[in-house]
C-alpha cells in the first residue's frame, strides 16, 4: 500500500472502519507520511535516515466515555479488532463530563499545501544539500553544523455523523550554525518551506556564515534596556508563545494575562500599539494550512489582535458551548501583518540599537504577565547611526511580548518562519538583564 | 512503521516542562495488553543472531541488536475529571553497525527473519553509502562480551499490574484535598515507563534488561479574581526509578525541612504535597515582592538538582563539547584545553560532582548502556577541578581512555543510539551539618525549593533560575515568604560560591523525565542527587511586572 493516500482511497477505509462500529459514535483519523532528514556537524555528516509511517485511530464513544485504540495494518480483521479494542477502552474509561457530541458534515477552505518538489526528495536530494552547505564552509575553514528534515503525507478524518475531511501535505525545514575555527564566531539561518524548491541551503548557509565572521571577536556592552532589531527568527518564539496563550477558558479561569481584575476577560480591549495586527488565514500562499483543526473543525481566516485590540480567543468546544460562543479553534500558525521596510532599512534607520539573529532557550518566568527569560545567539550586532557597527556578547533578557509589542517601533516585510508569516521587528526599552560569555 | 505522536500539554499544568507537548511511542493499547509478557528471551536471541550473520557477511565490522518493547502508561486530570489515560506499546528491532569505519542505521517493526534479514541489510547499505563522505573513521573502545546476562530495575511494585481504578483514585484524592485546602485549579499525572530491551553485540553479548521509571507529578492554582492574580505550586515530587512502591508515602523517608516543609526521599506522599501546596499558593499571593539584590542562597535538592543537570550534565557531555550539538542543543565552554590543563576550577574545593548510572532508585540506573557498556561510577569534578566527562564507546580514545562509560541510550528501538546524560549527582557534604544549623549562619538569604523557570545559553555559562517556594533568611532565621525571585549566575562563578553542603543524611535525589537533545529529537531520564547546599553572593533579580 503506498504511504499517501488519495482522498478516496482514505475515505474508503475510514467508512470501511466506521461500518463495524457498535459504538454510539465514533471517529476515525487516518495519516501516512515519509520522512527524511540528514544531520551534519564537523562538516560531516553524523545522521541520517528515512521513515515511512501509516496508522490509524480509531475513537469510540458510549455515552460520555471515549476510548481511542491505534493501528499499522490495514486488513479486514486487524481493522475491526481494533474498533472492538476502541470499544473496550471506551467502556472501561470513566465519563468526562465535558464530553461534547461529535460534528457532523463540515465545509472546510480547499487549501495548497502539497508540493510535489518535496514529495519526490530522495537520499541523494538530502545528500547534496547538505554537501552544497558544507562545501563553502570547509573551503572557507568555517565548520558547518545542520539539518534538513523534509515531509510529505495526507491526513484524513471521518465520523459516524457524516463529517469528513482530508489534506495532502509537504514540508522542508532547514537550519544551520556555522562557527568560525576558533570558536568566537557564531552565526545561523534557518527556513521552512511547503515547496522545497524554494529552498537553497547554499544561500541560507552564506548567511550564517556572514554572520559567523562577522560575529567574531564581540564586544561587551552594559545591560539594560535597549532598542533592538529582531529579526523573524528571534522574535517567533516570544510571539508564537502569546498566541498560545489566548485560551478563553483560562483567561475566564482568572489564570492567564487576558484575565482582568475583579474577574472577566481582555476580550475587546486595546493591549498593544494600535499597528499591531495578528491573524490566521489557511489559504494564505506563502504559508498555506489544512482548512481543518485536529478536531474536524473549519479553520478560517480570522483576526485575534487588530489595531492593538484584543478581537477573538481560542476555545474548545466544551467551553464554547457553555459560554455560548462560536468554538473556535486555535490557528496552526498565524501572520502578523508589517510593512514595507526590509531588515536593511530599518537598520538603516536607526541612531543607536541592536540587532538580533535569534533568541535561545526562552522560557516562561511569569505566566500572569508572559514574562519569559532567554538568551541573544548566533550573531547580535550594535547599530551606530543606521549602520552595524561591531559584533557583541550575547545577553540574557527578560521580557513580555506584552510589553514588546506595546514599545514598537517600526516593522518590516513579513517572512516565512516556523509556519509563520512575521515581519522583523524595531523595538524599543527592551530589557537585557546579563551578559553572556556564549558564543 | 510506528507512531511517534504529542500529547499537547496545554492546559494540563505542565506546558513549561518540555515545550508543550510530551511524546507518545507507538500503538494505544489496553492497559491489561501492557502486562503481557514480551517474547521470550531465546525467541530475541535467535532474532539477533540472524541479523549479527546479515551484517557481518555484508562486511560490517561491528553490529549491535536492539529489540525493545516500550510500554507506557499516562494519566491525566484535572479536579474532579479524568482527562486522558495513554497506554502505548512499541515493540521493534534496531540494527547498528559499522561498515567501511561509518556507522549506519535501520529499524524495523516487524521482527521476524525475513524483517530483520532486510533491515540488517539496509544498515549496511547506509554505512557504506555515508562512508564516501566521512572523513574520520569511527574509533570503538573494545568491550569485551559479557555472555547472555539480564538484569531489572529492584521494584517492589510493578506500576503497571497497580489497576488503572486505583490510580485514578488517587489522583481524584489529590485533586480534592488541594481543592478542599484552597486550590482554584488542580492538574494532576502520573507517568509511567517500563523498557523490555534485548541488545545483542557482534562482541558476543546478549543482554536482557527491564527498566522501570515512575513520575507523579501535580500543578496546583490558586486565583484570586478581584485582585487579577493567579499563583502555581508544582509538585515536589521526583521522577525515580522505581515501581509503585515510591507512593507508598512512607514516614521514614520523610526528612523534615524549615516552616513545616517536608523533603521526600525515596518514598512520595503526594496527598500530603498537594494539601501543602495549595496552602503555600494561597499565601504565594501575599508574599513580599523580592528586592533584587545579591543573596547568600541555601538550595534544596529539589530545585539544585535542575541546577546541577543544566549546568554540569550538559556542558561534561563529550559530543556537546566536540561540537556535534552544535546546531541545537549548542556545544559547552567545558572545552578540552581547560580540562587538560587539570587546573580548571570548575567550582570550589568542596565541589565533587560524580557522575553514574548504578545509584539505586534513579533514572540512569540500569545494568548496562544501550551498547552494552557494564555500567559505573566516575568522576567529573574532584575537588572543584574538572577531571572527567561523559562519553560513548566512540569518543572515550579522545580523553585518551580505553573504556567507555556507559552514556549511550536510545529512547525507543527505532531511535539510533547516542550520548545521553548519566545520573550528574553532587557529593553530600562530609560534615554533619543539617538545613537548620546552615540557614542558621546566614545573615541575609534566600532559601529555594522546587523547580521553576530555568534557561542556560548554548555554551552553559549565563543561567537564570526561577523555583516553587522562596523563603527569605534574616540573620540566621526564615522570616516569610518571598515573590518575583530568580537568580542569574554564570556557571563557573556560581559553582566556586559553593560554600557549604549538608551531610549525606539531607540527601535525595531530582529528576527530569523528558530531557531532550538531538535532531530528530530524542528524550531521556536522568537524576540528579544532592544534599541542601549553600551559595554565596548570587545575584538575584525582581521578575514582577505590570502588563
Amino acid at each position: 500500500m503506498s504511504i499517501i493516500l488519495t482522498k478516496e482511497e482514505a475515505k474508503k477505509i475510514i467508512d470501511k472502519v466506521l461500518a463495524f462500529s457498535k459504538a454510539d459514535e465514533m471517529s476515525v483519523s487516518l495519516g501516512g507520511s515519509r520522512t527524511g532528514n540528514i544531520r551534519y556537524a564537523r562538516n560531516s555528516v553524523s545522521t541520517s535516515g528515512e521513515s515511512l509511517d501509516l496508522s490509524l485511530a480509531v475513537t469510540a464513544v458510549f455515552g460520555k466515555r471515549s476510548g481511542t485504540a491505534t493501528i499499522n495494518e490495514f486488513d479486514d480483521k486487524s481493522l475491526e479488532k481494533t474498533v472492538r479494542r476502541a470499544e473496550e477502552i471506551a467502556k472501561l474509561a470513566p465519563e468526562n463530563p465535558e464530553y461534547v457530541p461529535m460534528l457532523g458534515p463540515q465545509t472546510y477552505l480547499e487549501t495548497s499545501t502539497f508540493s510535489e518538489s518535496t514529495a519526490k526528495i530522495d537520499p541523494d536530494y538530502r545528500a547534496k544539500a547538505a554537501f552544497e552547505s558544507i562545501d563553502p564552509c570547509s573551503k572557507k575553514g568555517l565548520t558547518a553544523a545542520g539539518y534538513l528534515e523534509d515531509s510529505s503525507g495526507f491526513n484524513a478524518m471521518g465520523n459516524s455523523k457524516g463529517l469528513f475531511a482530508y489534506n495532502k501535505s509537504t514540508s522542508i525545514d532547514f537550519s544551520i550554525t556555522v562557527r568560525t575555527a576558533d570558536g568566537l564566531g557564531s552565526g545561523y539561518a534557518i527556513r521552512d518551506f511547503n515547496d522545497a524548491s524554494k529552498l537553497s541551503t547554499k544561500s541560507a548557509t552564506e548567511i550564517a556564515m556572514q554572520k559567523a565572521l562577522a560575529s567574531s571577536s564581540a564586544k561587551a556592552l552594559e545591560p539594560g534596556k535597549y532598542t533592538v532589531i529582531l529579526e523573524p527568527a528571534a522574535s517567533i518564539d516570544l510571539l508564537q508563545n502569546m498566541m498560545r496563550s489566548m485560551d478563553a477558558r483560562n483567561a475566564d479561569e482568572g489564570r492567564s494575562f487576558l484575565s482582568k481584575k475583579g474577574g472577566g476577560i481582555r476580550l475587546g480591549e486595546k493591549l498593544f500599539d494600535e499597528r499591531v495586527n495578528i491573524f490566521s488565514d489557511p489559504s494564505n500562499p506563502e504559508i498555506p494550512k489544512a482548512g481543518f483543526s485536529g478536531d474536524g473543525r473549519p479553520q478560517e481566516k480570522i483576526y485575534w489582535i487588530e489595531n492593538g485590540v484584543v478581537k477573538n480567543l481560542t476555545y474548545s468546544r466544551f467551553w464554547a458551548e457553555k459560554k455560548g460562543v462560536k468554538a473556535t479553534p486555535p490557528p496552526s500558525g498565524f501572520i502578523m501583518a508589517g510593512g514595507t521596510e526590509s531588515l536593511a532599512d530599518l537598520i538603516k534607520g536607526t541612531e543607536k540599537g541592536i540587532l538580533v539573529t535569534r533568541f535561545w532557550y526562552i522560557r516562561a518566568v511569569d505566566p500572569q504577565t508572559l514574562l519569559y527569560t532567554g538568551l541573544t545567539r548566533d550573531g547580535t550586532f550594535y547599530i551606530e547611526k543606521g549602520q552595524i557597527k561591531y559584533p557583541i556578547k550575547n545577553f540574557r533578557f527578560n521580557e513580555s511580548p506584552v510589553i514588546m509589542l506595546n514599545n514598537l517601533e517600526a516593522m518590516g516585510v513579513p517572512m516565512r518562519i516556523g509556519g509563520s508569516l512575521i515581519p522583523p521587528l524595531k523595538i524599543r526599552d527592551f530589557t537585557f538583564s546579563s551578559l553572556s560569555n556564549a558564543v | 512503521m510506528n507512531r511517534r505522536d504529542f500529547i499537547q500539554l496545554s492546559g494540563m499544568g505542565l506546558g513549561a516542562m518540555m515545550g508543550s507537548s510530551i511524546p507518545v511511542l507507538g500503538n494505544i493499547v489496553t492497559a491489561d495488553h501492557l502486562l503481557e509478557p514480551a517474547a521470550d528471551v531465546a525467541f530475541k536471541k535467535r532474532m539477533a543472531d540472524i541479523a549479527l550473520n546479515a551484517t557481518k557477511s555484508r562486511g560490517a565490522t561491528y553490529t549491535d541488536v536492539r529489540i525493545g518493547r516500550y510500554l507506557q502508561q499516562y494519566l491525566f486530570t484535572r479536579e474532579n475529571k479524568v482527562q486522558n489515560i495513554v497506554n502505548a506499546e512499541s515493540y521493534g528491532v534496531g540494527i547498528r553497525v559499522i561498515a567501511n569505519g561509518t556507522w549506519g542505521f535501520s529499524a524495523t517493526s516487524d521482527v521476524t527473519p525475513e524483517g530483520i534479514a532486510k533491515c540488517a541489510e539496509t544498515a549496511v547499505a547506509i554505512a557504506k553509502a555515508n562512508s564516501k563522505i566521512q572523513k574520520e573513521p569511527v574509533i570503538l573502545a573494545p568491550q569485551k562480551g559479557v555472555g547472555e546476562v539480564s538484569w531489572k530495575t529492584p521494584i517492589q511494585k510493578n506500576a503497571f499490574e497497580v489497576p488503572v481504578q486505583e490510580k485514578i483514585d488517587l489522583l481524584m484524592k489529590v485533586n480534592s484535598e488541594a481543592m478542599k485546602n484552597g486550590a482554584g485549579f488542580v492538574t494532576s499525572n502520573l507517568f509511567l515507563v517500563n523498557e523490555q530491551k534485548y541488545f545483542a553485540s557482534s562482541d558476543g553479548s546478549y543482554i536482557d534488561q527491564e527498566v522501570h521509571r515512575i513520575w507523579p507529578t501535580f500543578t496546583v492554582t490558586a486565583v484570586d479574581k478581584a485582585a487579577g492574580k493567579f499563583k502555581t505550586r508544582d509538585a515536589i515530587s521526583s521522577p525515580m526509578g522505581m515501581g509503585y512502591e515510591y507512593l507508598d508515602g512512607l514516614a521514614s523517608e520523610k526528612i523534615a525541612a524549615p516552616n513545616g516543609l517536608v523533603g521526600y526521599r525515596n518514598s512520595y506522599d503526594m496527598v500530603e504535597d498537594a494539601i501543602m501546596a495549595a496552602k503555600q499558593a494561597k499565601e504565594k499571593m501575599t508574599a513580599k515582592s523580592v528586592m533584587a539584590g545579591k543573596y547568600d542562597l541555601i538550595l534544596d535538592p529539589n530545585h539544585l538538582g535542575l541546577t546541577i543537570h543544566e549546568s554540569v550534565g550538559h556542558p561534561t557531555e563529550l559530543d556537546r563539547v566536540l561540537g556535534y550539538e552544535a546546531n541545537y542543543a549548542g556545544t559547552s565552554f567545558a572545552t578540552l584545553d581547560k580540562w587538560k590543563t587539570k587546573a580548571f576550577n570548575y567550582g570550589s574545593k568542596q565541589v565533587n560532582i560524580v557522575a553514574d548510572k548504578t545509584q539505586p532508585h534513579t533514572l540512569g540506573t540500569v545494568g548496562y548502556d544501550d551498547e552494552g557498556v557494564p555500567c559505573k561510577e566516575w568522576d567529573l569534578i574532584k575537588d572543584g577541578i574538572l577531571v572527567n566527562y561523559q562519553a560513548t564507546r566512540d569518543q572515550v580514545n579522545i580523553l585518551g581512555e580505553n573504556a567507555s562509560h556507559g552514556c549511550c541510550y536510545a529512547d525507543n528501538w527505532n531511535s539510533v543510539q547516542f550520548q545521553r546524560m548519566p545520573n550528574v549527582s553532587l557529593r553530600p557534604g562530609k560534615e554533619k551539618l543539617s538545613v537548620f544549623d546552615m540557614i542558621k549562619g546566614v545573615e541575609k538569604g534566600i532559601y529555594i525549593i522546587g523547580r521553576g523557570s530555568y534557561s542556560i545559553d548554548q555554551q552553559r555559562y549565563n543561567f537564570q533560575f526561577g523555583g516553587q517556594l522562596f523563603y527569605e533568611i534574616k540573620n540566621g532565621e526564615i522570616v516569610g515568604m518571598l515573590d518575583d525571585v530568580a537568580y542569574q549566575s554564570n556557571t563557573q562563578e556560581f559553582w566556586n560560591s559553593c560554600a557549604q553542603i549538608c551531610d549525606k543524611d539531607d540527601y535525595r535525589t531530582f529528576g527530569s523525565f523528558f530531557d531532550g537533545k538531538g535532531q530528530p529529537s530524542q528524550v531521556s531520564a536522568v537524576s540528579h542527587g544532592s544534599s541542601t547546599t549553600r551559595f554565596n553572593g548570587v545575584n538575584v533579580i525582581n521578575t514582577g511586572r505590570k502588563i
